[in-house]
């Protein structure tokens, strides 16, 4: 990996994926927005050919129509980074589990589900994680009431 | 032919060796464990519902609360990623004395790591020295804070206060007693055999898996990975200093134990050469009173805490709140591998792998 | 000053006969009286030895230890008692009653028991057997069976757990225990204990038996359920092991049994390898009272020293090093008795 160009990455997975893929910048991250439906397709890829190995972190941010589910990815030992997001429609909360290309995703995924009700397709074992079993709603949702 | 049955048998919430309210399934076969299922929660205080309802600064305390055992690397790493957020610029000496107080947070938190190993295993009189020396430390904090356990120091832009006048020949005197602490370690609990027999090739974690499960921290350093956000990403001033990442092969307690050993020896040489080095200036920035981030800035800024990589990720929306604020907690991500790493062992390996992997539970319930 | 508890008894029996009572009739009357002051040593004992443990690891682990009630705390043990005593007795619902009420009884009636043999000085013995060693060892390892009772009827998989491991550490450790033994008793050529301390009158066993003394120190620690061994308790693994269910009193009755046990080894190791009451100076009920503190320092201080060692390490150590050690330690004591024999000794 040593002649790993991120913008030569990027430039391949555009051609690869066209309209499916947008990409934006900001001051820390450079982001790949993939549509929900090509996300274990751009998953794979990435771990597979560029190897981003690391999965730091996973979660999930309530945009009020739509949620916006969050990717950072390492690789070790080389040392770059990505972001990934995808955005699935309130209604229809469910995106693919990635839990297969990266194990780390396992717990990760659970946490979102817990707390934001985002339903991951393929997942081995959604369940909650850190609320109790019988729980309803999900607290990190915008429109969670909170009881005084 | 005697019919035997698997039965399952539950560490936690209420043990002695879990650390908080960790609770572990393990199915068991006699004294094997066939499986093991954790279960977490039990100290779940949603801090990340709680992030959308406080503004910046009124969150700071919150981040002690997490890694109770090294307060200030949490809230390090959440001052350090609301200032990139405000690209606010932090003084030079607060830069240094953050230095000093993480890495003395990592040595407290190390300290607490090596003599919970040690009571976990039965070696009752290990964690008395190990506390022993943690309470200087604890001492140092309180002159600076008036806190012992959350010190809550740090601020956005800064230290809340100046280092007073005991503090920097409390850590000197520190450091020069440090090899002597390290030299007691060694002959009470490092080298014991027993311990050594208990450690080493138990609960055993291969390089591939540490990264494919996410473990972070000493733990996958144990595996013989070189990866220290220190180095690798430096945040802060750590790029000025010199120091080493220790490694070790085989990733089993045994090294994960190792690691922190020599980790906390690296620390120290940090700390020495922040020590020297302090200027003198200003330790708080100008930080506008009501912290205000631009709308759509996000940021994910991590560090290496004590117990791996910790990570804020911050989402603004112009308000003087966080609108989402995620903890990537390396306590939650490093017990994923507690089922695999145990599975195969005994019982008794299971307490060894809860404490080698040092989790901290209010940081992975969050 | 020698021979103050063989005069009191005497002069009981006198005064007993006195009142018109048979020589059977007093004999029975002392054996009771000795009963009951094994019983008020024992618990006595027990008071002083919690707040020795105690300061001992205080000192060890660099803090004081009890110090608030009585000079030095000393009076620590006797509040605890009292609370002890005054605690609510919680027996789980699910738990075999019987069993479970009869263990801590049974284990220290058991414990007690181990007395009867001891030499507690020059003449001090309530019963001289001539099979003493056996009797001990045989006795000592019924409470195994009272593990196992307080492990089984507390239907709590801990306790069972914990009552799995003691009776493999207790099978497996009686083993080297008898086995080191063995040296002594074929060097004294009895099995009597008071025979074993007199045939230390001019040398105590332990310069001839070193290595029995040490695989009998180990063995015993491990009989003894107590660090590095102490694997049926096990508090850190198995939350307190076959006595997590117990509560105030029965827990008591375990603990006040741990501790006689404790002293009944260490005084059987005195007796053993230390040469028993033998000692210059002082009376010999004295001597054998700091032999045996001496052997139970030490136990505290490998106690509070080690880790536990693991169950597997535990097992294989006493079939594969143990075993192999004291039978060779036979071996090369049976040649030594034959040679020195045909030399002419």
């Amino acid at each position: 990996m040593g002649d790993y160009n991120l913008d030569k990455m990027l430039a391949e997975l555009q051609n690869l994926m066209g309209d499916k893929l947008e990409l934006s910048e900001d001051a820390f991250f450079n982001w790949i927005h993939i549509s929900p439906d090509q996300l274990l397709v751009l998953m794979d890829k990435l771990k597979n050919e560029y190897g981003f190995n690391y999965l730091a972190n996973l979660t999930a941010v309530d945009y009020g129509e739509y949620f916006e589910i969050v990717y950072h990815l390492y690789s070790i030992p080389a040392n770059n980074k990505t972001g990934v997001k995808t955005r699935v429609s309130r209604n229809q909360a469910q995106v693919d589990s990635v839990c297969l290309i990266w194990p780390t995703a396992d717990w990760q995924e659970r946490e979102v589900y817990d707390l934001m009700g985002i339903d991951f397709k393929g997942h081995p074992n959604l369940v909650r994680v850190l609320l109790p079993d019988d729980f309803t709603g999900h607290p990190l949702r915008k429109d969670f009431e909170m009881e005084r | 032919m005697l019919r035997t049955e698997q039965f399952t048998i539950n560490i936690g919430p209420q043990h002695p060796s879990t650390h908080g309210g960790l609770h572990v399934e393990a199915v068991m076969d006699g004294e094997f464990i066939v499986d093991a299922i954790v279960h977490l929660g039990y100290v779940h205080r949603s801090v990340e519902k709680i992030a959308e309802s406080r503004t910046y600064p009124q969150y700071v305390p919150y981040t002690s609360r997490l890694d109770y055992l090294a307060s200030h690397l949490p809230t390090l790493g959440y001052c350090q990623a609301v200032e990139k957020m405000l690209g606010v610029a932090v003084p030079e000496r607060a830069e240094y004395i953050r230095i000093i107080m993480a890495e003395f947070s990592r040595i407290a938190s190390h300290l607490l790591f090596i003599g919970s190993c040690a009571i976990d295993l039965g070696a009752t009189t290990g964690l008395i020295y190990c506390l022993r020396d943690r309470e200087r430390i604890m001492d140092m904090f309180e002159m600076t804070s008036g806190q012992r356990l959350i010190a809550s120091y740090m601020r956005i832009g800064g230290v809340s206060e100046d280092l007073p006048d005991t503090f920097i020949p409390a850590a000197r005197s520190f450091i020069a007693d440090f090899p002597e602490m390290i030299a007691e370690y060694d002959g009470l609990i490092i080298g014991n055999e027993i311990l050594q027999a208990r450690l080493k090739g138990v609960g055993r974690l291969n390089a591939d898996d540490a990264i494919a499960y996410g473990v972070s921290g000493p733990n996958l350093r144990a595996c013989g990975i070189d990866y220290d956000i220190r180095k690798a990403e430096p945040y802060g001033i750590y790029d000025r200093f010199d120091f080493t990442v220790p490694l070790a092969e085989n990733g089993d307690s045994w090294d994960r134990l190792l690691v922190r050993m020599e980790e906390m020896q690296q620390s120290i040489h940090i700390i020495e050469q922040a020590l020297n080095q302090l200027p003198e200036g200003e330790v708080k920035a100008k930080v506008p009173r009501i912290i205000k981030p631009a709308e759509g800035i996000e940021v994910y800024h991590r560090i290496e805490s004590s117990k791996g990589e910790l990570g804020y990720y911050i989402v603004a929306d112009g308000g003087e709140k966080p609108y989402r604020l995620h903890v990537r907690a390396p306590s939650f991500i490093n017990l994923m591998v507690l089922p695999m790493i145990s599975k195969g062992g005994k019982l008794q390996d299971i307490i060894a792998n809860i404490a080698t992997l040092d989790p901290v539970l209010g940081e992975s319930d969050r | 000053m020698e021979h103050f508890f063989l005069n009191i008894a005497h002069s009981l029996i006198v005064w007993l006969m006195g009142l018109g009572l048979s020589s059977k009739g007093a004999d029975l009357v002392l054996l009771i009286v000795q009963w009951i002051c094994i019983v008020a040593i024992v618990t006595i004992n027990v008071i002083v030895l919690i707040w020795l443990e105690r300061k001992v690891a205080g000192f060890m682990q660099q803090r004081l230890g009890p110090n608030r009630l009585g000079p030095a705390g000393m009076f620590q043990t006797i509040a605890d008692a009292i609370k002890l005593l005054t605690k609510e007795d919680i027996i789980p619902s699910a738990a075999d009653r019987i069993i479970f009420r009869t263990a801590p009884i049974f284990f220290i009636i058991i414990a007690v028991m181990l007395y009867v043999v001891l030499p507690m000085g020059d003449g001090m013995q309530i019963v001289d057997l001539n099979v003493g060693v056996f009797y001990f060892i045989s006795v000592a390892s019924l409470s195994t069976i009272c593990l196992l009772m307080a492990g089984w009827g507390s239907n709590n998989k801990w306790s069972l757990l914990g009552a799995m491991r003691s009776v493999a550490q207790m099978i497996s450790y009686e083993i080297p225990l008898a086995f080191s033994l063995l040296g002594v008793i074929m060097i004294a050529g009895s099995l009597s204990l008071s025979d074993i301390v007199a045939a230390q009158n001019n040398i105590w066993f332990i310069i001839l038996q070193p290595v029995a003394f040490i695989t009998f120190f180990i063995a015993a620690t491990a009989e003894l359920n107590r660090g590095p061994f102490d694997m049926p308790e096990a508090e850190q693994e198995l939350t307190a092991g076959a006595y997590t269910e117990y509560t105030g009193m029965r827990w008591a009755l375990f603990f006040l049994a741990e501790y006689t046990n404790l002293v009944a080894v260490s005084a059987l190791a005195s007796t053993m390898f230390l040469g028993g009451w033998h000692g210059p100076w002082l009376p010999s009920w004295i001597w054998i009272i700091i032999k045996t503190y001496l052997v139970m320092l030490i136990f505290m201080w490998m106690k509070w020293t080690f880790p536990r060692i693991r169950m597997d390490h535990l097992m294989s150590f006493s079939w594969k090093v143990l075993i192999p050690v004291t039978l060779a330690n036979i071996l090369v004591t049976g040649a030594g008795i034959q040679f020195l024999a045909g030399m002419g000794w």
